[in-house]
């Protein structure tokens, strides 16, 4: 069902902006358990059915690591390190949304060329798939919280899960299973290193670590 | 013929459906409520009363709702409704529409500061700010519309929607109903935006502009906002319930009921959130605007 691909994607297209538009760390990590749904939601609307089995598992795995998981980790992170929410972004976030906007018909623009041309379910699947790894990417740069800043590198990775799903249909098993992993261990020890830091520092802002003198 | 009817059924039944939004909130919050039939009641009385003008306004004060509820009626006229066309109907009406309305907050808005009142002006300036936004939504939503179904007018893009509704147009038609009941809160002064019902002077923006109209000016001004609230909730229902079964009736009723079910959506709404900081209220409408940005661009690929 094209339609229902196209819906999926549109919802991760909307979960990226609300990611871009609040302060609040819960919504924030609550976006992540969204995106993951809509992640397997275009893998699965994509397949003609029956699916087959290697699909389902994969699905399965990466429900549960990037929509279980991984937010737990992070929500656990935020209740140790106390900070609720993104006090003073370096863009504002109206100004992030409409970055976003831009970034979004970037995105169509780099892509329309070669729709038609690269076989994939839909012709939205790129163009969003590189919106989201943009939107990752700005959430980065633009957030000083260090917990804001795994969120936007988690995201990123979803944009290329993405891609993986739009390019990779045939052969995905080895190649998601192995980002999964990096992305895996990276919030790990992420969650870890931002612990540290708020227990060492008081705070876990990203900006004032680079004062530090020895 | 049957367009005149929705005209007619807009004409006498826009009072009512303030009426329902303030009973759906009265029932959520376990109050009686007044009478549904309360706001007729208030035009009836406003109109018996004779007007009082100070003497430091001009002309303009007195054209302020005379204008914008004129302005109001004629836009009402284009609107379709339940299948049927508007009364007018003309290529690119959705644009003249959107301008009938910007000219009768334009009227409001020099005759609030015709008043010379610190405090109007104030409302004033808040008015137009979130005007600017909303209005480029509201604009840009239709010409998604416009694009997606092939159409310029208003009758011809909703009598279009039934039939390309499960194309591409299908998401970027409910992205675009999500942005305009954003809009219908906006333009209407409803609560994430402005407390119809408070007058407190931090945060009103619409009720305060209206604060020295009384008498028929008064019921000249809640009639139109009255007049106002059915046109977007027309142009909603539309939106979210494209269905046409083919009887001219039928389809009648049920647009009118969905017009109605977006009257109890709002009192919802108004009952479940707090009013926004009127900072965060330029945010809201920008996300509306990302979300038509975003529906514009699936349209267009």
């Amino acid at each position: 069902m094209p339609l229902w691909t196209d819906m999926f994607i549109l919802g991760l297209v909307l979960t990226n902006f609300r990611l871009l538009a609040t302060s609040r760390l819960a919504a924030v990590i609550q976006t992540t358990v969204l995106q993951a749904v809509f992640l397997i939601a275009i893998m699965l609307a994509m397949t003609p059915r029956p699916w087959p089995s290697l699909l389902i598992l994969l699905s399965l795995i990466t429900f549960v690591v990037k929509g279980a998981l991984l937010p737990w980790l992070l929500s656990r992170a935020v209740r140790e390190v106390k900070v609720l929410r993104e006090i003073e972004p370096l863009v504002g976030y109206s100004a992030s949304v409409l970055t976003g906007v831009a970034l979004l018909g970037l995105s169509f623009l780099i892509f329309l060329p070669m729709k038609g041309a690269v076989s994939v379910g839909s012709d939205f699947l790129l163009p969003g798939a590189l919106f989201t790894t943009l939107t990752g990417l700005l959430v980065i740069v633009s957030r000083k919280k260090a917990l804001t800043q795994v969120v936007g590198y988690l995201v990123m990775e979803n944009g290329v899960y993405a891609f993986g799903t739009a390019l990779a249909v045939e052969e995905p098993l080895l190649v998601q299973m192995g980002v999964l992993l990096d992305v895996f261990v990276a919030v790990f020890i992420m969650g870890i290193t931002v612990h540290q830091i708020s227990r060492e520092f008081d705070h876990i802002d990203t900006d004032r670590l680079s004062e530090l003198k020895d | 013929m049957t367009s005149i009817i929705n005209l007619l059924l807009a004409l006498m039944l826009s009072p009512l459906l303030i009426g329902v939004i303030n009973r759906t909130k009265a029932k959520i919050a376990g109050r009686r409520g007044q009478p549904l039939l309360q706001p007729y009641h208030d035009l009836v009385k406003l109109m018996k009363k004779g007007s009082v003008y100070s003497t430091t306004t001009t002309r303009v004060f007195r054209l302020g709702p005379v204008a914008s509820l004129a302005a109001v009626l004629v836009a009402v006229t284009m609107v379709p409704s339940g299948g049927m066309g508007g009364v007018f109907s003309f290529a690119g009406d959705f644009v003249f529409m959107a301008y009938l309305l910007g000219l009768a907050r334009f009227v409001t808005v020099i005759a609030a500061l015709d008043t010379g009142s610190a405090f109007e002006g104030m409302g004033a300036s808040r008015e137009v700010q979130f005007a600017i936004l909303a209005e480029i939504v509201l604009l840009l939503g239709l010409a998604v519309l416009a694009i997606g179904t092939g159409e310029t007018s208003l009758t011809g893009i909703y009598g279009k929607l039934w039939v390309s509704a499960a194309s591409a147009l299908g998401p970027a038609s409910l992205l675009v109903a999500f942005a305009f009941l954003i809009i219908l809160l906006t333009e209407n002064a409803r609560i994430p935006v402005d407390d119809p019902n408070t007058h407190l002077e931090l945060t009103m923006i619409h009720e305060v502009m209206v604060l020295d109209h009384g008498g028929v000016d008064l019921a000249f001004i809640q009639y139109g906002a009255a007049l106002k609230l059915w046109l977007f909730a027309a142009l909603l229902t539309g939106l979210a319930i494209p269905f046409r079964t083919g009887i001219v009736s039928l389809d009648m009723m049920v647009n009118t009921a969905g017009i109605f079910a977006a009257a109890i959506l709002v009192g919802f709404i108004e009952s479940g959130m707090a009013r926004l900081r009127l900072l965060n209220v330029p945010q809201m409408l920008i996300a509306a605007l990302a979300v038509t940005v975003a529906s514009l661009l699936w349209i267009l690929r």
